[in-house]
């Protein structure tokens, strides 16, 4: 996490700088989240074909504190609306991120797809998990970035925009949890 | 595939024996789905297609900017003017003007309330209170404003003299609900000078908590809690009758009964404690599906307009101005939100709502038109409030933006 940190230090000037050219800027979000749309870095997530709607929200709620998280809240502080727009713009026309290509667990895979089911993840993500306006991309996400952002939801760390999933994983466990990551990091399969 | 109990519920509406006894085996086959959230807008909705489309509408929290707003798209009757009042003021909801000219305004996806001030002719907005829970609410009484979250009401005094340094908003009554469902409020101060704060219903349709449902009553203090109105579902809007000083208030129908029913009400308090009819019965003459068995629709108070089917029938102001012509007088301007769970969009307007010697309504007419084009929403309207000149501000969430409306007379209306 300590190279990430040096990264966006570097790229915080760059990045909300007027003056460099649009490429340049991104080139600073692209640092972390990958060029391709697909992330290498621990839990900093994938960001290829996320629909623009969700991350324009959630570049606006690390802009405004109102999403904890530092070295973003850092990163946005200075950007316009306008930049806003045009990151997420940017990044949600990147080519969507693959599936993790290890050889799945069958067995945990089709327990949490049963699981999925039941919790009707799909209703609202799509039954392809693609996400759509407002509701983030689920499909072949970094494993550790979901069981993180779902953690954070059930402890209330990160409120959301609506409480919509706060609520949704209040009665699921831990373990329950860690199966949805497993699943959609390897999503569609 | 799994059997979810909506759909079980709707296969045992359609009767057919059949189709019941093939999902009877595919639910015995399967561990049940735990249910949605229990605030879950998604509750009831049918599982077909053309319903899976449909879902609660999110903007976004970045305003649009001012030379992008709808100005242009929108119609207001021959003679009436309607232009940019303010750009960027976030997830704009209800409003309340105060004496100097400020105008406050809540906001439900972020946590602050705003101030529009002017200064030496140029508007500006600010912050002027932050990190609070869904505070959609603002009203004003004496100065002070009084702001509502979800699960608590909190004031600042001479709120107009502290736009640039204002103190944290002191705590009046927090004896409220923490439901996110429904949760966030429009609260207004009577002619009585009492607080009117509402409960809405802490799901799409349920038999709510005796807590829930219904609008209260309270002192400016927090003291002497009454109750106003039962069977309430969920009202974002309330007024009172500048000459009768009777409440009306609308209110917003069930989601996933049918693409047209029921309808949004708008409801006229005539006694303290009347009951409104939800959950047992909807729009007056609609004996709910599930909780209408062994109720009748005469058991409760009737609406006195309906306003259309899934409208979101929000925020609604009597004219006591002078600006608008005098058939305007004394009448109700209703903003309608526009549906999300229909497939062809209603509402997103300005109704008027004009009434009767008597208080009954005359006639419900449209008044600003065009925030759904081919649709689609280029704004959605939440609330109005009036300037002193007798102009009319109309807040948009869905822009983060508050237009103004004003009235150039006849010599303009045929140029």
């Amino acid at each position: 996490m300590r190279d990430l940190a040096v990264i966006a230090l570097l790229c915080t000037a760059v990045a909300s700088s007027a003056a460099a050219t649009f490429e340049v800027r991104i080139a600073a979000c692209l640092a972390c989240h990958g060029e391709q749309g697909q992330s290498a870095n621990p839990e900093v997530p994938s960001l290829g074909a996320q629909p623009s709607a969700y991350l324009a929200i959630q570049l606006y709620l690390f802009r405004e504190k109102l999403r904890p998280v530092k070295l973003m809240n850092e990163l946005t502080k200075d950007l316009s609306n306008d930049d806003l727009q045009r990151f997420a713009e940017s990044m949600a026309a990147l080519p969507a991120p693959k599936p993790s290509a290890d050889a799945p667990d069958a067995a945990r895979i089709e327990r949490a797809r049963v699981f999925v089911q039941q919790n009707r993840c799909g209703f609202c993500h799509g039954a392809d998990f693609a996400g759509h306006d407002n509701i983030p991309r689920l499909a072949a996400q970094r494993e550790d970035y979901l069981a993180k952002a779902l953690r954070e939801y059930k402890s209330n760390t990160r409120p959301g925009y609506d409480a919509s999933m706060a609520e949704v994983v209040q009665p699921i466990n831990d373990a329950d949890l860690a199966d949805i990551a497993y699943f959609m990091a390897r999503a569609p399969k | 595939m799994t059997m979810l109990p909506a759909r079980r519920r709707r296969l045992l509406r359609a009767g057919t024996v059949a189709i019941l006894l093939v999902s009877s085996g595919a639910i015995a086959a399967q561990p049940a789905a735990p249910p949605l959230p229990p605030g879950s807008p998604l509750i009831g909705r049918p599982d077909v297609e053309e319903a899976k489309k449909l879902a609660p509408i999110v903007p976004s929290p970045i305003p649009t900017a001012a030379d992008r707003l709808p100005v242009d798209k929108l119609r207001a009757p021959s003679g009436f003017r309607i232009e940019v009042f303010m750009a960027n003021v976030p997830n704009a909801r209800e409003m309340a003007v105060g004496d100097k000219g400020t105008v406050f305004v809540g906001s439900r996806l972020i946590d602050k309330v705003h101030a529009i001030v002017s200064r030496n002719g140029q508007r500006e907005v600010k912050a002027i209170a932050s990190g609070l829970h869904r505070p959609n609410g603002v009203a004003l009484h004496n100065g002070t404003l009084y702001i509502a979250e979800v699960s608590r009401i909190s004031k600042i005094d001479e709120a107009e003299d502290h736009v640039d340094n204002p103190p944290a908003p002191t705590s009046v009554y927090e004896d409220l609900p923490k439901d996110e469902a429904h949760g966030w409020k429009f609260i207004g101060i009577g002619p009585d000078n009492k607080l009117y704060v509402p409960i809405g219903q802490p799901c799409n349709n349920c038999m709510p908590p005796p807590t829930h449902g219904q609008i209260r009553r309270l002192n400016l203090d927090g003291t002497g809690v009454e109750l106003v109105a039962r069977g309430v579902r969920q009202t974002v809007g309330f007024d009172w009758h500048p000459v009768s000083k009777e409440l009306y208030f609308t209110d917003n129908g069930r989601d996933w009964l049918s693409e047209d029913l029921p309808e949004d009400k708008l409801n006229r308090v005539t006694q303290l404690g009347q009951h409104f009819g939800v959950p047992y019965c909807y729009q007056g003459n609609i004996p709910d599906s599930e909780f209408g068995w062994g109720h009748s629709c005469s058991e409760f108070t009737p609406p006195v307009a309906l306003m259309g089917p899934h409208t979101a029938t929000l925020g609604m102001r009597f004219y006591t101005g002078r600006m608008f012509p005098a058939e305007y007088l004394n009448a109700i301007f209703v903003a309608r939100h526009g549906s999300w769970n229909r497939t062809h969009k209603v509402g997103g307007d300005i109704v008027v709502v004009k009434l009767n010697g008597d208080g009954s309504v005359k006639s419900v007419e449209p008044f600003i038109t065009g925030f759904i084009q081919d649709n689609n929403y280029v704004g959605r309207p939440v609330d109005v409030a009036f300037l002193k000149d007798g102009s009319m501000l109309i807040s948009d969430d869905f822009n983060g933006a508050v237009y103004r409306v004003s009235y150039a007379g006849a010599r303009a209306a045929t140029r």
